[in-house]
């Protein structure tokens, strides 16, 4: 055989292989980008408590797991298109993403929240401290229309195709500016930088830039849940790949009986956001 | 596909490339300004005048756009006494920090392509000025920037469509242009191609506009 035959059947071998992914070795995508959920370290490798758990559960499920990174707003397409097969991308669970893929039962959960700045005028509003949207009692929405009045006009800003977003868009909380970022990072920065009034995202994400930056970010406002924030993360997966979304289902079962999800949230989170 | 998805998507997409037309004109005005006078600078006898011109387009030809428009909306952004000057005011916005890479950009492009068109006018062409006694400041302002500015449309004009396809990356920065309106669309629908040929149906048409234009003023300034 030739060299010239050589390469072209290892070429055709290679995209062979790489188009059929073995039920056993799986890619999950992550975003890198959204501590405590995923980021990296300073040496580029991911970390974080999705990270660490997709390792415990490839671990029960004994598959061979690859972590790849994707940037957030191509996370559905890319998964779709078979870049890869799982999402763990501290991806809420939403009706309007379950038209286009499946989810695993939530792993965890936590509370979306407004942040602005310290000294701005909204800071400490007066408000419920939690409110859940799949149901709005009278008081919730006396705390909605209180948002609406001390944000009416002001920018707000959110990482693009989030929950957060979805939110703001519904116009729950009236009429304010949106601004969409490529990166919770980016959010962060024009906040500081006091380019956006606000910022809405996961409570621990703004929590988590204050440490780290010394900024003076402070959450405002109640923590929102339910409704337009999903019902918890889980592990997202192409429609039609039952077999991988019932492993992961009885994977997380385990991981939760085991103790292994409350153990990795209160490591990352700092209190208990398993689910 | 679906091909309703991309009926609905381009009504939106079409307000979305307005805001793409106006990033492209008001930095190409400005740029063209930038680089007029950048070019004149560069054919400068002055050595000082001369490298500094040569070390702007150097900087900006050399570095990606998208490394300059982050540098001057976010970078700018990490000063802070940047923050409390009244440069803010303008810095702030994410409208003039495209607008303001983009026309750096582009300036230093064009001061090139002017540069070249000056350095190439035909030595006969001043001569026949000045030996009819027309000044060198006549001969300057009427006869060598015209002739550079038409020497430079075949070149002007593919600079006109690189900048055009440049402002996608005012997306980067919040704004919600041709492909920031796509971007949008694609996070509710998860449906990139269908939006993407839209959008990119779009920007094609428009650089088959702009190509036109540029072709008739050729056709139209020619000198035979």
């Amino acid at each position: 055989m030739n060299i010239f035959k050589k390469t072209i059947l290892t070429v055709l071998a290679s995209l062979f292989l790489v188009v059929n992914t073995n039920a056993d070795n799986i890619k999950i995508g992550t975003e890198g980008a959204y501590p405590p959920w995923n980021s990296k370290d300073a040496a580029g490798n991911l970390i974080g408590f999705e990270v660490e758990l997709a390792n415990e559960l490839c671990k029960i499920m004994k598959h061979n797991c690859t972590i790849v990174e994707q940037d957030w707003d191509g996370m559905i397409p890319a998964l779709v298109s078979r870049k890869f097969d799982a999402i763990m991308a501290g991806m809420s669970i939403t009706d309007e993403r379950k038209k286009t893929i499946n989810f695993s039962q939530g792993y965890a959960d936590e509370v979306a929240s407004l942040a602005v700045m310290k000294g701005s005028k909204n800071e400490g509003l007066k408000t419920l401290s939690a409110i859940n949207l799949t149901d709005i009692s009278a008081d919730e929405q006396a705390t909605l229309d209180t948002l609406a009045k001390a944000f009416k006009g002001k920018t707000i800003g959110v990482q693009t195709a989030t929950i957060h977003q979805n939110f703001l868009d519904s116009g729950l909380m009236g009429k304010v500016k949106v601004r969409t970022y490529k990166t919770q990072d980016e959010v962060n920065l024009d906040l500081a930088a006091g380019r956006i009034d606000a910022a809405l995202a996961a409570a621990v994400a703004f929590t988590d830039y204050a440490e780290k930056s010394g900024k003076a970010v402070v959450l405002t406002g109640p923590t929102f849940a339910g409704g337009d924030f999903g019902n918890g993360v889980g592990v997202g997966i192409r429609k039609g790949d039952s077999k991988l979304l019932n492993d992961f289902n009885a994977a997380i079962d385990k991981a939760r009986d085991e103790g292994i999800i409350s153990r990795l949230a209160i490591k990352h989170f700092g209190f208990d956001a398993s689910m | 596909m679906d091909l309703e998805l991309m009926i609905s998507s381009l009504p939106k997409l079409l307000s979305a490339a307005i805001v793409t037309l106006k990033l492209l004109s008001a930095s190409l005005f400005f740029g063209l300004f930038i680089g007029l006078l950048f070019a004149i600078l560069r054919i400068s006898k002055n050595v000082l005048i001369n490298k500094f011109a040569y070390v702007y387009s150097y900087v900006f030809r050399g570095t990606p756009l998208l490394v300059q428009i982050f540098i001057i909306y976010f970078g700018l952004a990490q000063i802070e006494y940047l923050r409390t000057s009244f440069l803010w005011t303008i810095l702030k916005e994410p409208y003039w920090c495209a607008i303001i890479a983009f026309a750096l950009n582009t300036g230093a492009y064009t001061s090139e392509i002017l540069r070249s068109a000056f350095q190439t006018i035909k030595p006969g062409i001043i001569e026949a000025g000045k030996s009819l006694g027309i000044s060198n400041k006549i001969i300057f302002y009427k006869i060598q920037i015209p002739v550079a500015i038409r020497q430079s449309l075949p070149a002007y004009g593919n600079e006109i469509i690189l900048m055009m396809k440049g402002t996608s990356l005012a997306s980067t920065v919040t704004l919600m242009d041709l492909t920031g309106v796509a971007k949008y669309i694609i996070s509710t629908t998860f449906k990139p191609i269908e939006v993407f040929i839209v959008a990119g149906g779009i920007y094609l048409f428009m650089t088959f506009i702009i190509h036109n234009v540029i072709k008739y003023l050729e056709k139209k300034y020619s000198f035979q």
